[in-house]
């Protein structure tokens, strides 16, 4: 009875099946990109400690998954929101902001002054896709703007 | 080009290649086919148990595969059907006697008189898979519901695709409905989301395989054989015929799905 009451409603699974289900999606993941667990969490501190040199990053909402639709699509997929900053680094007060790039910036320009909200209130998200180098190409025209 | 060679494969060992084989073969050949199965686990020749044909063995593949042996005299006919014939592993040489290339050759020629050729692979990703992979038109693999069967299966489909025999088709096999449904055993359905690949039979747990093996006569002869029958449905399906799952091989709801994902093809 259960089981067909499941079956009608979509089961909310538990038992070790369930279990064997998430285990197996976990080691295929790795095992189609020859990614061990270790090794893609190391990946994922680098590309944050890129990352955080150049933009301030709210560091507790930061994401960054592994996705599969099947075996030959996999494709990492971050979301990183970035911290939107009064007034963005100049290229030549770049090195100073890196050092210090969560005191207030230097110098101010004119369209910057913007309404005055809080640095940390209002986060942008860059999110860095890859598949197809598709994402990536998207990126790099949002930093051109 | 005549007959078709299906392979049958699997990764992991022990899963059922060997009973699947012998029992596509029966059953193709119950179909009125023409049917040879090789052997193609060099060293740990089995087949010919599961089929009650070992005492009849005089020639193997090595020795048709060196000269030793013409090829009709190393095809051990069945007993039961005149058009079904064994060629039987070598038990004493090495998987390297053997290459892909000469596989190829031997399954060229027997593709001239037969509709089938059915090849029980080796477990692994070594020489013996390469061997039966090579001359394959069509793959099966064959997993249990059991993670790491599903993962060795995940691993070898990535090497058929690699190497241009793809997609192949899924024999989800000693699956216990009713640990299915009391959650404690990864379903079809599960098996089916994680490999994404067609299924071509299900395959309950059945205790009539075991006495099948101690008797020599497959399950598919047995027709109170539930696995019989799920194996014989997989051959009809081999030949193209489209023929619905049977109730104990998966719930209504799935068969739906498996629809409509053979229809998107
Ligand atoms: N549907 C089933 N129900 C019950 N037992 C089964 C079923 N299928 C296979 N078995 C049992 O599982 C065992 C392994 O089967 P089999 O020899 O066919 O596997 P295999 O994949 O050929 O193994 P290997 O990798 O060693 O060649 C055998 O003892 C067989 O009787
Ligand atoms: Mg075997």
């Amino acid at each position: 009875m259960t089981s067909l009451l499941n079956r009608l409603f979509g089961r909310p699974r538990k038992g070790s099946g369930k279990t064997a289900k998430d285990r197996l999606r976990f080691v295929l993941q790795h095992d189609r990109i020859n990614l061990p667990p270790e090794r893609l969490e190391e990946m994922k501190r680098e590309i944050l400690a890129v990352i955080v040199k150049y933009v301030v990053v709210d560091k507790d909402r930061v994401e960054i998954a592994l996705e599969q639709r099947d075996r030959n699509q996999s494709k990492l997929v971050a979301e990183i929101p970035v911290v939107k900053q009064t007034v963005p680094p100049s290229p030549e007060t770049y090195a100073d902001s890196r050092q210090n790039n969560s005191d207030k910036p230097l110098g101010e320009t004119e369209d910057s002054v913007d309404e005055g909200e809080s640095a940390a209130g209002d986060a942008e998200e860059a999110a860095v896709a890859s598949e197809d180098g598709e994402g990536a190409d998207k990126e790099e025209k949002e930093n051109k703007k | 080009m005549g007959g078709k060679v299906v392979t049958i494969t699997s990764g992991k060992g022990g899963v059922g290649k060997t009973t699947a084989t012998a029992n596509l073969g029966i059953s193709l050949a119950n179909l009125g086919k023409k049917v040879v199965v090789i052997d193609a686990d060099i060293g740990l020749r089995n087949l010919d148990v599961i089929m009650g044909l070992e005492n009849r063995i005089v020639y193997d593949l090595v020795d048709i595969v060196e000269g030793r042996a013409k090829l009709r005299q190393a095809m051990i006919k069945h007993k039961k059907f005149e058009q079904l014939f064994l060629i039987p592993a070598a038990q004493t040489r090495d998987k390297m006697a053997v290459s892909p290339k000469d596989m190829v050759e031997l399954t060229d020629k027997l593709r001239e008189d037969h509709d089938y050729v059915i090849i029980d692979s080796p477990a692994g990703i070594e020489r013996g898979f390469r061997n039966a992979l090579e001359p394959a038109d069509e793959v099966l693999i064959v997993t249990n519901p059991e993670v790491s069967a599903v993962r060795d299966a995940d691993r070898i489909i990535g090497l058929i695709e690699a190497a241009d025999k793809g997609p192949g088709r899924l024999i989800i096999n000693r699956l216990k409905t009713e640990m299915v449904n009391k959650g404690e055993m990864l379903s079809a359905e599960d098996v089916f989301d994680i490999l994404s690949l067609e299924i071509i039979g299900i395959i309950p747990e059945d205790e009539f395989v075991l006495s099948a093996s101690n008797s020599g006569v497959p399950v598919s002869l047995n027709e109170g054989s539930r696995a019989g029958m799920a194996f014989a449905n997989v051959a009809r399906r081999v030949t193209g015929e489209d023929v619905p799952f049977m109730d104990l091989e998966e719930n209504p709801g799935f068969f739906k799905r498996l629809m409509r994902f053979l229809d998107g093809r």
